[in-house]
């Protein structure tokens, strides 16, 4: 009862809207806007309008271990839905050391005072990862090893976000040979629902999709094999990429500064990732749907995958198998071994035939004595 | 004169039965008993041969078109991208020779319930038959010249077996399993294909991960090609029976008659 209280006292998301001088006419644009950025089709628009307008805010707790940043950055360039402070008022985000005003014992005690009064009801949003070598030494927040903050922080959640391919899959504090030991939130936390937003950063739209869909719907939005938001991870960046008539064709970029580059044929050849990668670029792409690193002509180099810095050069299609200890890929080590193959095929045909052909005239030989 | 040359009537004054049991490789009393009336067996059976050129030719085509798909052909502009299709022919081929081989493999697996003794040579080694190692020690000494005349075998040799269980009855399994993956990607999340084979994309650490393990595996049977042709056409000079013809018409024909 206590709980449902100080939910009430929340205000919903509606009232937060109005009272920072949003129409009813933008809110209910607004709505329409994100159901049909999360595919949800126009009868589904009235149920969002009406979970923003009765729904208490869900209060969020926002930690960041050893991360860059960039996913926050991203995350507050989010167009649709709204931008900014609206997005920023639509959770009740309660702590997030690198937003909030509060800072030091104020900071500490804010995020203390909500995993108390929200227990089981709030969401862990988890930016970075802990890294677990020496004791989670590698990374201290608020005077203590990231680790012990996360597990303390997951403990009552509710179901825990982790943003970014830092907390999804560990990026390049992971990266061999991951002196810190650098450990996605999934094989820390084992016990919460986890839903992973991975790319470096992630695409701000999708970010606040899936929390807008966790607001709507109360529940996590359906997960693929690996825990991703199926409907942003859903397909390759090579499936919706808009070179792609180029890559049937077969017209590629073959060098950053030929002609082709300049016709925005495919990048392919360039060591493009698109055709390896699950994310929503191609379709949502990047600051308002600008543009996304593809069409500005660079290829896509991987981000949301898992390890992608282990996976070889960002410009080879046919990357290096660093599992071989040598700086070669799958194709140079098979031409190789076909070689050394191909090598001792001949010379032991050469030497079949030296052995018959003594064998022959051994045999004349001693024949012919015969008949002699 | 050779000494090769025996006279096929001593052959015959010999007696059979008694041969019989000295006999090597995976042959049959009954295969004896046919050898007494004809110089040659009936070993591959049509569908054995049939899916032998299938296969033959899809792997070759599977080869060609998976080196492209890695390193792909020179730019082509024949046409506006709308009206050319050029890498995503080279992919269809690579995909529809994939079906072809992996319908042909189910096949050979069911024909080597049904067929012949030799046809079960591909997917079964008698790995506790004492005999058979004895044989393998036997065939390889005659591969590193330390012994001048090698047994005769009516279907494969030991050594072609292990060579053939290895890279093509496991092999081909594992190009199957990995190429489907690859596949389930195009044909999309949530499919029939992707739910069966794309949890394999996980396992392995991701979708480029699997493109390079799919490559080693072509290389694996690349290797395997050159062996297999030098080792056929040296074994249908130098062996004591036929070897490409047999895959042709289905006999084995042999060279002599002296059962050891």
């Amino acid at each position: 009862m206590a709980e449902e209280m100080d939910l009430a006292q929340i205000e919903t998301f509606y009232d937060v809207m109005r009272s920072q001088g949003i129409t009813r006419r933008s809110f209910m644009k607004y709505c329409a806007l994100t159901a049909s950025a999360l595919g949800l089709g126009p009868a589904l628009v009235p149920k969002i309008a009406h979970a923003m307008e009765t729904k208490p805010r869900t209060p969020v707790i926002w930690v960041h271990g050893l991360e860059c940043t960039c996913c926050s950055e991203s995350f507050i360039r989010s167009a649709h839905p709204l931008a900014k402070d609206v997005v920023l008022s639509m959770i009740s985000l309660d702590y997030d050391d690198t937003l909030m005003a509060a800072a030091g014992h104020a900071a500490e005690a804010a995020m203390m005072d909500t995993i108390e009064r929200y227990k089981g009801n709030y969401i862990l949003a988890v930016e970075g990862n802990p890294p677990l070598n020496e004791d989670g030494m590698f990374c201290i927040s608020g005077g203590k090893p990231f680790v012990e903050k996360l597990k303390m922080a997951a403990k009552d959640a509710k179901a825990v976000i982790s943003w970014g391919a830092c907390a999804s899959y560990g990026c390049v504090q992971a990266a061999k040979p991951n002196p810190t030991q650098a450990t996605p939130v999934h094989k820390v936390i084992t016990d919460k629902p986890i839903i992973k937003v991975p790319g470096c950063p992630p695409i701000a739209e999708v970010m606040t999709g899936v929390i807008t869909y966790m607001l709507t719907f109360d529940r996590l939005p359906e997960l693929d094999r690996q825990g991703r938001p199926a409907m942003f991870y859903g397909q390759r960046i090579h499936d919706k990429c808009y070179r792609r008539p180029h890559f049937d064709a077969g017209q590629f970029v073959e060098k950053w500064d030929d002609d082709n580059a300049r016709k925005g044929y495919c990048l392919y050849k360039m060591g493009c990732k698109g055709p390896t990668t699950y994310n929503a670029c191609s379709t949502i792409r990047w600051n308002e749907g600008l543009s996304f690193p593809i069409q500005s002509g660079h290829g896509c180099i991987g981000c949301s995958e898992d390890g992608f810095w282990d996976h070889g050069t960002f410009y080879d299609r046919v990357t290096d198998l660093t599992q071989f200890g040598v700086e070669r890929n799958a194709d140079q080590i098979g031409m190789a071994a076909a070689g050394v193959v191909g090598g001792a095929v001949a010379v032991h045909a050469a030497v079949s035939a030296l052995k018959s052909a003594q064998h022959k005239a051994q045999k004349s030989s001693t024949s012919q004595n015969e008949e002699a | 004169m050779t000494a090769e040359s025996t006279d096929p009537g001593q052959g015959q004054a010999l007696g059979r039965p008694a041969a019989a049991a000295a006999l090597t490789g995976d042959s049959t009393a009954e295969d004896m008993a046919t050898l007494t009336r004809n110089s040659s067996v009936y070993v591959y059976e049509v569908p054995v041969r049939l899916w032998h050129w299938i296969n033959a030719a899809a792997i070759l085509v599977l080869c060609m078109t998976g080196y492209l798909i890695g390193s792909p052909p020179p730019s082509l502009e024949a046409a506006e991208a709308t009206h050319q299709f050029f890498f995503g022919y080279i992919r269809f081929a690579h995909f529809a020779a994939g079906m072809i081989m992996t319908v042909g493999f189910f096949g050979r697996i069911y024909w080597s319930f049904v067929g012949n003794s030799h046809s079960r040579q591909l997917f079964r080694l008698p790995l506790l038959n004492r005999k058979w190692w004895s044989e393998v020690w036997d065939e390889a000494k005659w591969y590193a010249f330390l012994k001048k005349r090698p047994k005769k075998y009516v279907g494969h040799n030991p050594l072609a077996q292990i060579a053939m269980f290895f890279f093509m009855t496991v092999g081909m399994s594992f190009m199957i399993l990995t190429g489907f993956a690859l596949y389930s990607e195009g044909v999309g999340r949530g499919s029939l294909i992707d739910r069966i084979f794309g949890p394999l994309l996980d396992l392995v650490g991701g979708s480029q991960m699997m493109h390079q393990i799919h490559h080693l595996g072509m290389w694996a049977i690349v290797i395997f090609i050159i062996i297999h042709i030098y080792a056929a056409i040296r074994e249908d000079i130098m062996s004591r029976q036929s070897m490409v013809s047999t895959m042709i018409s289905g006999t084995r024909t042999f060279k002599d008659d002296d059962p050891n």
